[in-house]
């Protein structure tokens, strides 16, 4: 009897090895086939001449590219839909995981802030172009209601559930008996959350932010419905411009030869540049949670 | 995705192709890919003619591109495409291959201005305008060749493809042939490095922005455009005429000297009343059509298809989808080449009930 238990366990811990194992094949078969596929371009301009410059020129005889545009297209974008989006997941993860803790309009909140993340992003696109763009446009921000802002926006609330639904999942880790500690010595609600909840979460707090910050990052047809497409480094918010994920996707179809590898080599740095935040993110996780 | 679309496809294809051969499934099924912008007539034709002959025809519209690829690795029983293939192209294939036009389509220059209706356009106009010479509507230069028409004093909003495109390169093609700045600035290509502008994806990207954006001027293929409540310019051709285009000013263009393979661009047409940025689209197949082991069958069916598509009921189909119809010589041109096409170095005998 004991002996069949430890032999199922001995099953599950290969499965599980076979499960892992099976991942770290998965990411280093894409890095491979990123790599060699990117070859090309990076023996031809360069590793760094590549990825600095801003030329993007398909014409054939003259051809010549670099990733700098596309790198601080993706950037300006990611970042501004992160700031935007701050001033509305917080305020839902605080209401779902803090103040209407477990109560009905909480779960319905959260349900509909989750139902976000599952409309397809053409359907962001399409909003965007039809609804946001002519607003932009009113306002004078950009002439054409095309640029960074308004595919900057639009992916703030598409990223709105990653960050509310995990950042309110860490609140409501926050050990009540801290919390019934402050109240009993006589804390406001908001000396709690300011005292308590925001640094005791907020190691998961970034954590989550970092994740919406990913899924901006590689996010392709709504930015690339709103953000012009003009292959040269943006100027500024208002500006058009382009990223690396909405080049790919643009362009992919009919490259071949040096174009192709080119678009497979902003494939590997869009790889890279994601595992840098992600790393980045780590590190400063660590730091608070040795504060804390 | 759209690779792993294309991977699907060619292994769809791969396999419709294997399995030919042996039994008489593959002899009544043909497999075809290339560009996406006959689609939507190849979906009717085919469809009409798969009723009437009780043959299953599959097209995977994976691009231009991907068709000739197809063709070159011997997948797939047809190839289309809506660019010939080059001298050297042809000497890279594994055997002789013969283009066979099947419709016409052209690109068309669409504008978004409330109450300007009929805009006259040159080629060296829309140059200027994409190279940022020309910045507003009122420009002298427009307002020379729209006599009674008021422009109003409008920035002009230049709209381009953002992916790579047939429609693009047939444009820059026409492009390059009459403004000598473009060619030194822009050039020719499936995709181009611009300086002005905003891009949008596909033909409804761009027919989107444009109508969207007042101001606004992009170029698009006919056979969506002629379907959308959008106003497009006339051009001026060779012979001094502003041609609107149209099925009639687009067939035109292909009238007048024709290579005898049919392998020509067509823009910048010299003949009179031919709107000048139009295009012929292309299906291609080995001239020998014994590979692989296909049977007779399956080459007289290819044959069969081919020539049905030149006969009058097919051609009558391309302007349900807003295709325009081949002009006579070159269907009789398109003909002779079919004629060429062999089974084990025998001619290929197709039933007689096929439109001729």
């Amino acid at each position: 009897m004991k002996s069949a238990s430890i032999v199922k366990d001995k099953i599950f811990r290969q499965l599980l090895f076979v499960a892992a194992a099976l991942i770290i094949l998965i990411s280093a078969g894409m890095i491979y086939s990123l790599t060699t596929g990117s070859f090309g371009a990076f023996s031809k301009f360069g590793f760094f001449k590549f990825t600095f410059t801003s030329a993007w020129n398909p014409t054939a005889g003259s051809e010549n590219y670099g990733a700098l545009s596309f790198i601080i297209g993706t950037l300006l974008t990611s970042f501004v839909a992160l700031l935007l989006c701050i001033p509305f997941s917080l305020p839902v993860a605080l209401f779902t995981g803090e103040y209407f803790k477990g109560t009905k309009i909480a779960s319905f909140l959260g349900t509909v802030t989750d139902l976000l993340a599952g409309i397809p992003s053409i359907v962001y696109g399409l909003w965007g172009f039809y609804t946001l763009r002519p607003i932009v446009q009113s306002l004078g921000l950009g002439e054409n209601g095309f640029g960074i802002l308004t595919a900057g926006f639009v992916l703030a609330i598409m990223i709105i559930p990653y960050a509310a639904s995990l950042s309110g999942e860490f609140f409501k880790l926050v050990p009540d008996d801290l919390k019934e500690g402050a109240y009993s010595m006589g804390a406001t609600r908001l000396e709690v959350v300011r005292h308590i909840s925001l640094p005791m979460a907020g190691t998961g707090i970034f954590a989550s932010y970092v994740l919406a910050l990913g899924r901006a990052l590689g996010e392709t047809m709504a930015v690339t419905m709103l953000i012009g497409n003009t292959n040269g480094i943006p100027f500024g918010l208002t500006s058009t411009g382009n990223t690396m994920a909405s080049i790919i996707a643009n362009q992919f179809g009919e490259a071949d030869g040096l174009k192709l590898s080119s678009l497979i080599a902003l494939g590997l740095l869009l790889f890279l540049l994601t595992a840098i935040i992600n790393l980045i993110g780590r590190l400063i996780m660590k730091r608070v949670a040795v504060k804390v | 995705m759209k690779t792993i679309v294309r991977n699907l496809l060619i292994a769809a294809a791969a396999l419709s192709a294997a399995s030919c051969g042996n039994g008489s499934k593959a002899d009544r099924s043909l497999a075809g890919a290339g560009g996406t912008f006959p689609v939507p007539y190849y979906n009717l034709a085919f469809q009409t003619y798969q009723k009437a002959n009780k043959i299953e025809i599959t097209y995977g519209a994976i691009g231009s591109g991907g068709g000739i690829r197809s063709l070159k690795d011997k997948v797939v029983d047809f190839g289309a495409s809506d660019a010939f293939l080059s001298d050297a192209e042809m000497a890279g294939m594994p055997a002789p291959v013969i283009h066979i036009p099947t419709c016409m389509g052209a690109v068309v220059v669409a504008y978004n201005l409330k109450d300007v209706k009929n805009l006259k356009l040159t080629g060296d106009i829309i140059a200027d305008i994409y190279l940022g010479k020309i910045t507003r509507w009122n420009d002298a230069r427009i307002a020379e060749i729209n006599t009674g028409t008021t422009l109003p004093d409008k920035k002009i909003t230049p709209v381009y493809r953002s992916d790579g495109s047939g429609t693009t390169f047939i444009f820059s093609d026409y492009m390059s042939k009459v403004s000598p700045a473009w060619k030194d600035a822009i050039g020719r290509g499936k995709s181009l490095k611009w300086s002005k502008g905003i891009a949008s994806k596909g033909n409804p990207g761009v027919a989107g922005t444009v109508s969207q954006t007042e101001g606004a001027i992009g170029y698009i293929g006919s056979e969506y455009a002629f379907a959308q409540d959008i106003s497009y310019a006339g051009i001026k051709n060779a012979a001094g005429e502003f041609i609107t285009p149209n099925l009639t000013s687009i067939s035109k263009a292909a009238s007048g000297d024709m290579p005898a393979d049919t392998r020509c661009m067509i823009t910048d047409s010299q003949v009179e009343g031919a709107y000048p940025i139009s295009c012929f689209t292309w299906i291609l197949i080995y001239k020998e059509q014994f590979y692989n082991k296909r049977t007779a069958k399956q080459a007289q069916n290819t044959v069969a298809l081919i020539r049905w598509m030149l006969g009058p009921e097919a051609q009558a189909l391309t302007e349900k989808v807003n295709y325009a119809p081949l002009p006579q010589e070159v269907i009789e041109n398109a003909k002779k080449q079919l004629s060429l096409v062999t089974y084990k170095d025998a001619q290929i005998e197709t039933p007689e009930n096929q439109n001729k």
